[in-house]
């Protein structure tokens, strides 16, 4: 222990007037909290690997396992079809990360700390969610280099392409937030991981990511076809290969606008209430 | 000035009332020492005073400033260590602290500039550098600490701060504390060990099942408890009341007698020079003795006398046995 610093004699400093309420702020604070978690990425790049190898194992699985038995209406090539639901399927996947995220950050008692300060509250989830964003366009590099390789083409316009590729993102993003909620609300990290999977497994199988709905039972169609995973599937697969995409882009952005002001008003409510135990 | 002022504060947890209307003030400058059992409400108190929780009842202010009616005010006036070292263990000690700095709205080089100052003021400008994940229990505890200066707190709140730690931890975490104290820093420490609010604390409030049993500074929690003890232990348990009678010339109060152990606990004003004058005594009167032994209070017993469980029977023994310990030998 040194001399303690002079500012820290008794008489309490005048304060900056940083504690004003201000958008300006707000983007501030949750700049630098994305930021915490960027630099944290590269020092846990075993968590990148991770978010690639389950896409790539579903890639060979349906590719090369399934893919022979698995006939669908429009597409003589089984990979232009596939290709789309699993990059949705995996941007989607990659929003668990959030949950377990926060949930590890409310067991360590940092939420507390958060809270604690004179930040804008809001910017604690947002710049988790931004920073998970991130995470998942790497993700998407990697995944665009596995299905190129696997002979996936991009047959559409190069305008299509992105607008598929933001509205994964878009989408990924959305969900983030719904895991943001079920970070806060269970007790341990562990809950926040099966929490966070267990629901998106039937949401992502029961839908025309990996097959043609139609060959579904008749009772799970309907099921199937108002999934919104299935709007969002069609729509990136459509743009992906050059063909008619009609209402299915604006109906995926619709949810993913929806479900993100929903999410982002509960999850900011739950944090405001939330505390370590 | 007081810097924390908090009154009847109330808080129920489903059934359980955490807080019963409890009622503290923290002058500038000092500590205050809340003290309590596990349960006991403190952490809640401290939750409500740092604009974590929300209050049924009562209020709370830090500088004046109401913590209900302006939370972020208040925010920017406290500092606050929980019972969970609070760092983010994916990066450096250096980092964690430039990243509160930050939030607290320092520039990038004053938050920079202030990360440094508190790397070398807890120690840890060489291991600044490394991911906080690889520090010692001791050093993120201190990291954490560090942590909650960052925006130059008027009153720093640490709860449990030396809960976990090994015995040459908890001791450097005291000299912190004792370091922060002599600078001016006015603390609110929250703690179930007696020796350390003993040690660190300027006035201590005792709280047991969310209500505010005693309060004053460690010397006038030990006067009530009735100061030192001089404690006789003889060969026979018969012979307690003739070793009483022969010792009342010299107690400042009525002794306890306790067959089970055959002895005689005499409270006296001073133990100093007491020892002689109580042998001659019982040597004068022929009562056999087997051992005479001094007990200076301590706030264990203060806190057994308060919350009506038992002094250890071996003072010195350390913190309790557990709290449905139900031995009524007092």
């Amino acid at each position: 222990m040194t001399t303690p610093s002079p500012a820290s004699a008794s008489t309490p400093r005048t304060r900056a007037p940083h504690v004003a309420h201000s958008p300006l702020l707000l983007v501030h604070d949750s700049w630098v909290e994305a930021i915490r978690h960027l630099r944290a990425m590269p020092r846990s790049p075993e968590l990148l690997v991770y978010a690639a190898v389950q896409p790539l194992m579903f890639v060979i699985l349906f590719v090369y396992v399934f893919g022979g038995a698995i006939v669908v209406p429009g597409y003589d090539d089984y990979r232009q079809f596939l290709i789309p639901g699993i990059f949705a399927q995996t941007v989607v996947f990659n929003s668990a990360f959030t949950g377990v995220g926060l949930a590890e950050d409310l067991t360590k008692g940092l939420v507390d700390r958060l809270r604690s300060l004179p930040i804008h509250q809001a910017s604690v989830l947002i710049g988790r969610t931004l920073s998970d964003a991130v995470r998942n366009v790497l993700t998407f590099v990697v995944m665009i280099g596995v299905a190129l390789l696997v002979g996936f083409r991009f047959e559409g316009t190069l305008p299509g392409a992105l607008a598929a590729t933001g509205l994964l993102l878009a989408f990924s993003y959305a969900f983030s937030w719904i895991q943001a909620w079920v970070g806060l609300s269970v007790k341990t990290v562990e809950a926040a991981n099966s929490g966070g999977f267990i629901w998106m497994f039937p949401l992502t199988f029961v839908s025309s990511a990996f097959v043609d709905p139609a060959s579904m039972p008749g009772w799970l169609q309907p099921v199937a076809e108002n999934n919104p995973f299935t709007t969002l599937t069609n729509a990136a697969r459509a743009l992906y290969n050059g063909r008619d995409a009609g209402s299915d882009p604006w109906i995926a952005l619709a949810w993913a606008v929806g479900i993100t002001v929903v999410f982002a008003v509960i999850a900011s409510r739950k944090f405001a209430a939330t505390s370590r135990r | 000035m007081t810097a924390v002022v908090a009154e009847g504060l109330r808080k129920r947890f489903g059934s359980t009332e955490a807080l019963r209307g409890v009622d503290l003030e923290v002058p500038r400058s000092t500590v205050l020492g809340l003290l309590g059992p596990n349960g006991a409400g403190k952490t809640t108190a401290v939750r409500i005073l740092t604009t974590l929780l929300e209050p049924d009842g009562g209020r709370a202010e830090i500088d004046g400033i109401d913590v209900l009616a302006d939370p972020r005010e208040a925010r920017s006036r406290i500092g606050l260590t929980g019972q969970y070292a609070a760092v983010d263990e994916r990066l450096t000690g250096f980092e964690n602290l430039e990243h509160v700095g930050r939030l607290f709205h320092l520039g990038r080089r004053e938050a920079r500039t202030r990360a440094t100052e508190l790397l070398e003021r807890f120690d840890l400008t060489d291991a600044g550098g490394r991911v906080s994940g690889g520090y010692s229990g001791g050093m993120r505890r201190r990291l954490d600490i560090a942590m909650s200066l960052v925006g130059d707190p008027s009153v720093l709140f640490l709860d449990e701060p030396t809960t976990g730690l090994d015995p040459r931890s908890r001791i450097a975490v005291w000299e912190t504390i004792d370091e922060l104290t002599r600078s001016g820093t006015t603390t609110l420490l929250t703690t179930q060990y007696l020796d350390e609010a003993d040690r660190l604390a300027d006035q201590i409030v005792v709280i047991d099942h969310g209500l505010v049993i005693a309060r004053g500074t460690p010397a006038d929690l030990k006067a009530q408890v009735g100061g030192e003890q001089v404690i006789v232990t003889l060969a026979d348990a018969a012979e307690l009341d003739a070793a009483a009678g022969a010792l009342a010339p010299h107690a400042c109060g009525e002794p306890i007698a306790d067959g089970a152990t055959r002895s005689l606990r005499v409270p006296v004003e001073t133990v100093v020079g007491a020892v002689p004058g109580f042998v001659r005594a019982l040597d004068a009167a022929g009562v056999p003795v087997v051992d005479v032994t001094t007990h200076q209070v301590t706030l264990d017993d203060v806190f057994f006398a308060l919350t009506g469980r038992p002094v250890e029977p071996d003072p010195g023994d350390g913190p309790p046995t557990g709290p449905d310990t139900e031995d009524s030998s007092r």
